[in-house]
Parts: structure tokens; C-alpha cells; sequence
């Protein structure tokens, strides 16, 4: 494979990384009244990179290694590289107005944003343990700093201190799984290393791998590993939240089902009780605990905890049809999520307070129908309710369940969705059946926000199901080429 | 491929109901009115053009839309009276809903628009998921109308019928999966004609059971129902009595029964043991309650344990029964939750004991709400006699048993029903507001009216209704016939005796010689 094909196969990354590079010299030149330009731009980067990978995806669809198998294009990872170019694009559409009200509006902003967007899409792209880590670092380094935007204010600062630490000690607990599947495998390349653990497979390679999994599981959020979430959720910025939950947990789900499928391959039956406890579990715990919360964006990291259980179904599944599911939950998920964060972010009062809690938002169908209406059919999606386009998502993962004979799992796994399907449920019930609150919302929102909304809100809807024949010949190819890699 | 009739029905209300969102109050009662009023008449065409005797499925329409699932709509006899039944009690839901909803009609109508859309869907659809996606999507719709436009603790209600519904769904979604992985098709009619192992028919049949029983809904699991009908605003509970529980007894008779014959086999005496617990109990309840709209509730638990006994009774009479009782269900306690809104939007209470003596200020409405009454009970000209006879009928050929704890569940029905009419229509004018409420105007005639027709024709010359289903049922009955127990009532045949049964002892010489 020529060089000029390696530049080729990472032409989105590196432009995604010139361009970055350039903003940031603008930035530092300039006054922050450009900040708006320069996030215009990172955006248009964003747009552009998405429809290049998106076009390769779509028309020739290369599988292919560039620079010595460090680094792999195929149409799983285009995929998983366009949900995030969008969803970050997406977001920071979103995010100036929130900064800007409160006088901490950076051109550095929107840079970090695309280095971020360059890590995660390292990240589902790696085929090496290498990459994959400078990845994921690149992707969390930017995520740390975003937390903490606003730095005079203590949430904030507090969540990202809580996200630095902790996601420090996943970072540190991966790369010590890392070093010894290296030792035992003598390699840090995806193939070779399924190589190494299909001839012998012993028990310190297992340490390892479960030492990795535990590592991403913090990072997707899943539990046992999930402390952290609704305390970043709530700390954090609210457009900053709106990325958390999007972006760069696409980016961690697809680099969990390439190492799982890839270098793990092999071994599925051990990882596979690993991930039906935490898919489990995860759904527990999401409901359960998202039950007694008031404050919105604390309820959504449960909620994301919730969902994080049903993409882990797909790939306890370990099956072709398990990772299509997969592919095709994410690809629901992201707009339901963003689209739910939109809506919260434009829930504001008269002076621009955010409204947060169940209180706030009580009898929003008379005081806002139209936003009442567009966060019920997200609620309703997330909760799985067909004709939803949700309910899309849950079925194609159940039914890989159901396929790969897992029957009780996604027996239990659906069962618990009832619970939560109740806090989901409440939010409508708040807004539709509940007088309204005493605090008025801001009567307009800016058209920005409203376009970013109603995208989400269209892609969720019934009309989804139109577009299912392609996502699942789309998603069909991305999981055949997670298990071309071994 | 004709005209496409099902889909038109589909899109009508579905557009209505979205032009109902964006319009003022009186704009969108009209709209709602015009739309289901159109689809009243494409079912007339609908009924009219069915060719009785004809294919098994008629009006079908196939599309591949989707991944994994079709576009896949057609009918039979049974669907096509239920579709029927729904456009018919459509228009009278929005007149009932006319002046009692004040607050956001046009989500209001937008919401039933949208339910008749499901409705029609669910009793349409030809594919597995199809059904499956119509089915739970009425819960939405549901919800909203409950929880918007409901009464005092309308929160619980909505809560409640969500969840349990919901629950009892999910479990479906599985074994549907599982089929449709197994037999590698999602066409219903062609998973009528699956033979699935007799292993794994009792979990999947438990699966639907789950979902059926709920919705039914059956005892023990009924107890959504009664604060549901509570809650609801009138036309809230007429939708629910008179379709939304028609969809259990529809998925049993078209999903359980036929794509599972040995696990309906086996699992028989559960259903009867629910079907004779509901009716004494649910009946007993009835009698002690003093919410009307509650009394109303409980005896629909009663009557839908007839359908589920007559259901699994494997015959045809049984089974038609329980199609005639779904119908005439359909009609008569939507009928009676009419007749409590009528005298409730005038008082305001659905206590009894309001009430009294409205044979005397209201003749025309007493005269209606015991027609009603009676065909509750079952007497002999109305639709109710012949649903329970056919289905006693059916029973008695499985099990004497039950038929005797059955009937007797229906002479507990007529003293709960009698009980209410005397209280309220009968007797001294006890409260002045009560005896200075008018007689029904003309809005209420127009609602009230029809349903009396119907409940008429039906109970006098029920064929009309049976003939499109006997073909179906037919089909039905002898696609379970070899899984039939037999039954305690069955002749047997004994080797023929020597002698007449009525020879005198002293006249029987063949018998002493042996």
C-alpha cells in the first residue's frame, strides 16, 4: 500500500487536523469577536469531512490499510466516522449562543472541537493499540478541557475535574491492559494479535482483556463503570453535555466492537458474560436510577446509561447481525440524544436561565406546543415506542439477540425497558398533564437551534422507516468488514 | 390491484389528524367529524364490497417499504367486521366529545384521529410487525387522552394502562422475533399455516398470552381497566370498551389459536379458570360499586371472560360467539359509557346515588339507557343473547363446568345491571338538580340512535354479521380440530342395546335368557 493511498484513506483526519491547526493560529491572532467566524468554518469542516467520508462510504467503499495496518478504512468506521463528524457539527451549531450569554465564548472552542472529532474518528479507525490509544487521548484531552468551559463556574469545574480524574484512571486502566496483551501476544496490531491469541490464549492475555473492556466500559459509561456520568451530565455545560452523549460515545462504541470483534474475536465466549452483566445491568441501572431524579440532565445520563445496556445486547450477540444492530441503534441513538439535549438547551427562561427540573418545565405543551411536542416524540423514541423511529433500533438489536439464541437475555433485557420506559413517560406527563409552572419559558428560540431540532425530530420520526432499507444494507456492509479484520 | 381501500382508510384520519393539530377548536370538531364520517362510508363500501365465500384474504395490498418487514395489508371476514365496528363508533365518539372537551381540541381530535388510523391498522395489517407497531403505537394516543383530557387521578390511570400494556407487549416483541427467525417469514397468513414445535408453542403462546390477557383484559391482570374507564373522558372509554379491548380477543383468534393449536390445547383449562374467576368475581364487584362508569368497567372484564371461554371452546359455535359478543360488546358498552357521559355532563357525578327517578324527567333517555341495559344482560331480541347463547353453546361441547359457572356469571350480570337501572332511572326523584336535567337533545339522539339500530339488527337477524366470518371461522375450526380435547358433553358411542330403553322389565325375554 503507497503512501499516497495511506494519505488518501485519512485525507477527512488530516483535513479535520489542518484545519484545526489553521483556526487556532486565527484564533490566537485574532480578537474574540471572531470566535463566530472561526466556529463557522470548524463547522464547515465538519460538514465537509462527513460528506467525504460519507461519499467513499457510499460510492466505492475502499477497505483498505494505511500506513502499515496502523490505521483501517472500511465501511464500518466511515460510518461510525459520519455519525460523528454530524454530531459534532450538529452541536456546535448549538453552542455559541450558550457560551456567548455568559461571556466565555473562545475561538478555541470550535479547535478543540475538531481535534476531538479527529480523535474519535482515530479512534473507530484503528487497527492498532498504538493509534488507538493516541486517538482516544486526543478525543478525552479535548472532552476534559469542555467540561470545565466555564470557568467561573464551580459546576463546571467540577464536573470536568470528576471527568478528568476519573477518565484519567479508565485511560491508565486501558493502557495496562494494553501492555499485557502485548505481552502476551508480542504484538500491538489488531490481526497479529488475533493471531497470537487464537493459537494460545492464557490467562494473563484474559487479565488483559478484561482489563481493556473495563477501561471502555468507563468510557461508554456502562455500568459498573458509571459513577461519573450523571455527575458530568449535570456539571457540565449543557451544549457540552449535548457532545458527551453523542460523538464520543459513538467513538467508543465502535472502537469497543472493533477490539471486541477484531483482536477478541477469538475469544468471545469469555467476553461475552463480561458484556451481557454490563448490558444487563446497565438497563437496571439506567432505569432504576433515572426514576427518582428532578433534574433533567441528570435523568438523560441515566437514560444514556439505559441505552448504552441495549447497544451492549447487540454485541453480546457477537454475530454479523449483532454489529448491524449495533451500527444501526447508534445511528438512531445520535439524533434522539442531540435532539433531546437541543431541546433541553433552548428550555430557558425570560432571562435566559436555563430550565432544568421537572418544576420548570411543567405545562410546557400550552406555554411552548411545538418544542412540547418535538421533546414527546424524542421521549417517546427513547423509550422505544413504535411507529417511533426508536423502537427501530431496539428491535433490530433484540432480534440479533433472539437469532444468536440468547432468548432469556433479551427477554429480561426488553422486560426492564418497561421501567424504563416510566421516566420517560413522567416528562411527557410533566409537560402535557401538569399546569404550567410559574416561571414562564423564553417565548422564541433562534432558528439555528430549531433547525438542528427538526432534523433530529424528522429522522425519529415514522418517517425513519423509510429510510431502513438503506440503513440496514449500509449497516450490513459496516459489520461484514468488523469480521473481514479477522 | 384495485383501488387501494385499506390504505385510503389509513390515510384519512391520519391526515386529518394532523391538520387537526394546527386549526382552531371548532375548525378541527368539524374536520374530525368529515373524516370519520368519510371513513364510516368507505367501510360501508368497504362491508358491501367484501365477497362473502370469496379468497380467505381480500383487499390486499403489499409493498416493500421497509427493512425486515412489508407493508402488507388485507383482510378476512373477522377483521373486516371489527374494521366496521371501529369506523362505526368513530363519528359517535366525536359527537360525543363535541361540547364536554373544552381544553386543546385539536390535539384532542388529532389524538382520536390518530387512534382510528391504529385501530384500523392493527385489524388490517398483514405482516407480523406491521401489527406489532400499530398495536403498541395506540398506547401513545391512549395515553394522551387519558392524561390530558381525564378525570381527577388521571395520572395513575395513564401510568397504569401504559405500563401494563406495555409489559405485557414487549414479551410478544420476543416471540415474535422468534418466529419469524424460526419460520424465516413475517407474513401472518403464512405463520397461520406454520406448524411450530410443540415444545416451543407453549412459550411462545405464553409470550402472547401475556399480551393478549392484558389487553383483554383478563382476570387477574384487569385491574388497569377499571381506572382507566374511570378517568377517561367519555369518548375516551367508548374507544377503549368498544375496540381497544377487542384487540386481545382479536389477537387470540388470530394469532394464538391458529399459529399454536397445541399449546391452545393445552393451556384450555387456564383460560376457562380465568374466564370463571372473571365472571363471578368482576361480576360480585359490580354489584357493591357506586361509581358508574366503574360498575360498567367490571362488567366488561365479565363479558370479555365469555369471549375468552368461547374462543377456547375449539368449535365453531364458540367461536363465532365470541366474534358476535366482541361486536356486540363493542356496541352496547360503548352504548352504556355513552348514556353515563349523557346524564355525567349534566351533573357532573358518576355517583348513583345522584341520581334517581330519571324515568320521570328523562323518558327518552331512560327509554335508550335500558335498551342498553338489557342487551347487557342478554335478552333475547338484542345483540347480547345471541353472542352468549352461541358461546355457552360453544362451551358446553368442552366442559359442562364452566358453561354452569359461566351462566351463572351472567344472572350475577343481570342483577348488577337491573340493580343500576332501578337506582338510577327508577324510583323517587331523590336530588332536585337530578330531576331538573333535561331530556337528551338532538346531538344525543344522533349518537344513541344508531347504536340501538345496530344492537337491534344484530340481536334479530344476527347472519348479516355472521356470514362474512363463517367461512374464516370454518377455516379456523378445522385448522385446530386436531388438537381439540374432547369434551365432557360429547355423545359416545355405546354398543347398541338388545332392547327398547322403554321395555318393561317383565317384557324383556332377551334379557333373562343371557
Amino acid at each position: 500500500m503507497g503512501f499516497a493511498a495511506s494519505l488518501h484513506f485519512t485525507s477527512a483526519e488530516i483535513g479535520l487536523s489542518l484545519a484545526g491547526l489553521m483556526l487556532l493560529l486565527v484564533t490566537a491572532w485574532t480578537s474574540h469577536n471572531a470566535s463566530r467566524g472561526i466556529t463557522i468554518v470548524a463547522v464547515a469542516a465538519l460538514f465537509g469531512a462527513a460528506i467525504f467520508t460519507g461519499g467513499e462510504l457510499w460510492h466505492t467503499s475502499p477497505a483498505g490499510d494505511a500506513f502499515g495496518g496502523l490505521y483501517r478504512v472500511d465501511a464500518f468506521g466511515s460510518f461510525a466516522k459520519v455519525l460523528i463528524y454530524l454530531a459534532t457539527a450538529a452541536v456546535l451549531i448549538v453552542t455559541p449562543r450558550y457560551f456567548a450569554e455568559r461571556g466565555a465564548y473562545r475561538g478555541e472552542y470550535p479547535v478543540l472541537m475538531l481535534f476531538s472529532a479527529v480523535g474519535a474518528g482515530m479512534m473507530v479507525s484503528a487497527t492498532d493499540l498504538m493509534t488507538l490509544y493516541i486517538g482516544l487521548e486526543l478525543s478525552s484531552l479535548s472532552s476534559y478541557i469542555f467540561a470545565s468551559f466555564l470557568r467561573s463556574d464551580w459546576r463546571s469545574n467540577e464536573a470536568g475535574l470528576k471527568y478528568f480524574i476519573l477518565g484519567a484512571l479508565a485511560s491508565g486502566i486501558i493502557l495496562y491492559g494494553m501492555s499485557l496483551v502485548y505481552g502476551f501476544a508480542g504484538t500491538t496490531s489488531y490481526s497479529g494479535i488475533r493471531i497470537a491469541f487464537d493459537a494460545a490464549f492464557p490467562t494473563g492475555a484474559l487479565f488483559g482483556m478484561v482489563f481493556v473492556l473495563a477501561g471502555l466500559a468507563f468510557k461508554i459509561a456502562a455500568v459498573p463503570f458509571h459513577m461519573w456520568t450523571p455527575d458530568v451530565y449535570e456539571g457540565a455545560p449543557t451544549p457540552v453535555t449535548a457532545f458527551f452523549a453523542s460523538a464520543p460515545k459513538v467513538a467508543a462504541v465502535g472502537m469497543m466492537m472493533r477490539m471486541a470483534l477484531g483482536p477478541f474475536g477469538g475469544e468471545e465466549e469469555a467476553w461475552r458474560q463480561i458484556v451481557i452483566f454490563a448490558a444487563l445491568a446497565s438497563i437496571v441501572v439506567g432505569a432504576l436510577g433515572a426514576i427518582g431524579q428532578q433534574n433533567l440532565k441528570r435523568l438523560m445520563a441515566y437514560s444514556s446509561i439505559n441505552n448504552i445496556g441495549f447497544l451492549l445486547i447487540g454485541l453480546a450477540a457477537a454475530t454479523p447481525a449483532g454489529a448491524a444492530g449495533v451500527t444501526i441503534y447508534l445511528a438512531i441513538y445520535v439524533p434522539m440524544t442531540v435532539g433531546s439535549f437541543i431541546a433541553l438547551l433552548m428550555l430557558r427562561d425570560a432571562d435566559g436561565k436555563p430550565l432544568e427540573t421537572f418544576a420548570d418545565i411543567s405545562g410546557l405543551a400550552t406555554t411552548r406546543p411545538a418544542l412540547a411536542w418535538c421533546l414527546m416524540l424524542l421521549m417517546f423514541s427513547l423509550a422505544g415506542i413504535p411507529p417511533l423511529f426508536g423502537f427501530w433500533g431496539k428491535f433490530v438489536v433484540f432480534q440479533a439477540a433472539v437469532q444468536a439464541d440468547l432468548v432469556p437475555l433479551a427477554a429480561i433485557g426488553i422486560a426492564a425497558s418497561v421501567i424504563g420506559a416510566f421516566y420517560y413517560l413522567k416528562f411527557i406527563k410533566v409537560m402535557f398533564f401538569d399546569e404550567p409552572a410559574d416561571r414562564a419559558p423564553e417565548p422564541r428560540s433562534p432558528a439555528g437551534h430549531w433547525g438542528v431540532l427538526a432534523v433530529c425530530v424528522v429522522a425519529i420520526s415514522p418517517l425513519g422507516y423509510l429510510a431502513t432499507p438503506w440503513l440496514g444494507s449500509v449497516a450490513d456492509k459496516a459489520a461484514a468488514a468488523l469480521f473481514l479484520v479477522a | 390491484m384495485g383501488f387501494p381501500i385499506l390504505s385510503v382508510m389509513l390515510a384519512v384520519p391520519l391526515a386529518a389528524a394532523i391538520a387537526c393539530l394546527f386549526l382552531g377548536r371548532s375548525a378541527a370538531r368539524a374536520l374530525a367529524l368529515v373524516a370519520t364520517l368519510v371513513n364510516l362510508g368507505l367501510g360501508i363500501v368497504l362491508w358491501a364490497s367484501y365477497d362473502i365465500g370469496g379468497a380467505q384474504w381480500q383487499f390486499t395490498e403489499r409493498a416493500n417499504l421497509f427493512a425486515g418487514f412489508q407493508y402488507a395489508l388485507g383482510i378476512d371476514g373477522i377483521a373486516l367486521m371489527l374494521i366496521v365496528l371501529s369506523v362505526f363508533l368513530m363519528p359517535i365518539c366525536i359527537l360525543a366529545s363535541w361540547d364536554s372537551i373544552e381544553k386543546r381540541v385539536g390535539e384532542y381530535m388529532a389524538a382520536f384521529l390518530l387512534m382510528e388510523t391504529l385501530m384500523i391498522g392493527v385489524f388490517a395489517a398483514q405482516d407480523l410487525f406491521l401489527f406489532y407497531i400499530m398495536f403498541e403505537a395506540g398506547l401513545i394516543p391512549m395515553y394522551l387522552i387519558i392524561g390530558v383530557w381525564g378525570g381527577a387521578n388521571r395520572i395513575y390511570a395513564s401510568y397504569k394502562f401504559f405500563l401494563y400494556t406495555l409489559l405485557g407487549s414487549v414479551l410478544m416483541l420476543i416471540a415474535m422475533l422468534w418466529m419469524v427467525n424460526v419460520a424465516g417469514t413475517t407474513s401472518i397468513p403464512a405463520l397461520m399455516q406454520h406448524d411450530f414445535p410443540a415444545g416451543a408453542q407453549t412459550w411462545l403462546w405464553l409470550a402472547f398470552f401475556a399480551s393478549f390477557a392484558v389487553k383483554m383484559p383478563m382476570w387477574p391482570v384487569h385491574t388497569w381497566l377499571p381506572d382507566a374507564h374511570v378517568q377517561a373522558p367519555t369518548a375516551g372509554s367508548v374507544i377503549l370498551a368498544g375496540v381497544l379491548l377487542k384487540m386481545g380477543g382479536y389477537g387470540f383468534i388470530r394469532f394464538s389459536l391458529p399459529m399454536f393449536p397445541d399449546a391452545s390445547a393445552q393451556f384450555m383449562w387456564l383460560v376457562f379458570g380465568l374466564s370463571m374467576a372473571a365472571v363471578i368475581i368482576t361480576s360480585l364487584i359490580a354489584l357493591v360499586q357506586h361509581d358508574m362508569k366503574k360498575l360498567i368497567a367490571y362488567s366488561s372484564v365479565a363479558h370479555m371472560a365469555i369471549v375468552t371461554a368461547g374462543l377456547f371452546a375449539f368449535n365453531v359455535q364458540g367461536l363465532e360467539g365470541a366474534m358476535v359478543m366482541m361486536l356486540s360488546h363493542g356496541l352496547v358498552s360503548g352504548a352504556l359509557f355513552l348514556c353515563v357521559g349523557v346524564i355525567y355532563d349534566r351533573l357532573h357525578t358518576r355517583e348513583i346515588d345522584r341520581y334517581g327517578g330519571l324515568a320521570i324527567n328523562m323518558p327518552k333517555y331512560a327509554l335508550f339507557f335500558m335498551l342498553f341495559t338489557m342487551a347487557s344482560i342478554g335478552l333475547p331480541g338484542t345483540s347480547g343473547f345471541v353472542a352468549e347463547f352461541l358461546s355457552l353453546a360453544g362451551v358446553y361441547e368442552q366442559s359442562s363446568l364452566a358453561t354452569l359457572v359461566l351462566t351463572t356469571g351472567i344472572i350475577l350480570g343481570a342483577a348488577y345491571m337491573l340493580y343500576l337501572y332501578r337506582r338510577v332511572a327508577f324510583g323517587v326523584q331523590k336530588h332536585a338538580d337530578a330531576a331538573a336535567m333535561p331530556d337528551l337533545d338532538r346531538r344525543e339522539w344522533l349518537m344513541l340512535a344508531p347504536i340501538a339500530a345496530a344492537v337491534l339488527w344484530m340481536g334479530v337477524y344476527p347472519e348479516s354479521f355472521i356470514a362474512p366470518m363463517r367461512k374464516d371461522i370454518a377455516t379456523l375450526e378445522a385448522r385446530l380440530a386436531y388438537a381439540s380435547p374432547a369434551g365432557d358433553a360429547a355423545l359416545r358411542e355405546a354398543p347398541p342395546r338388545a332392547f327398547p330403553a322403554n321395555t318393561m322389565a317383565h317384557k324383556a325375554p332377551a334379557e333373562e335368557a343371557r
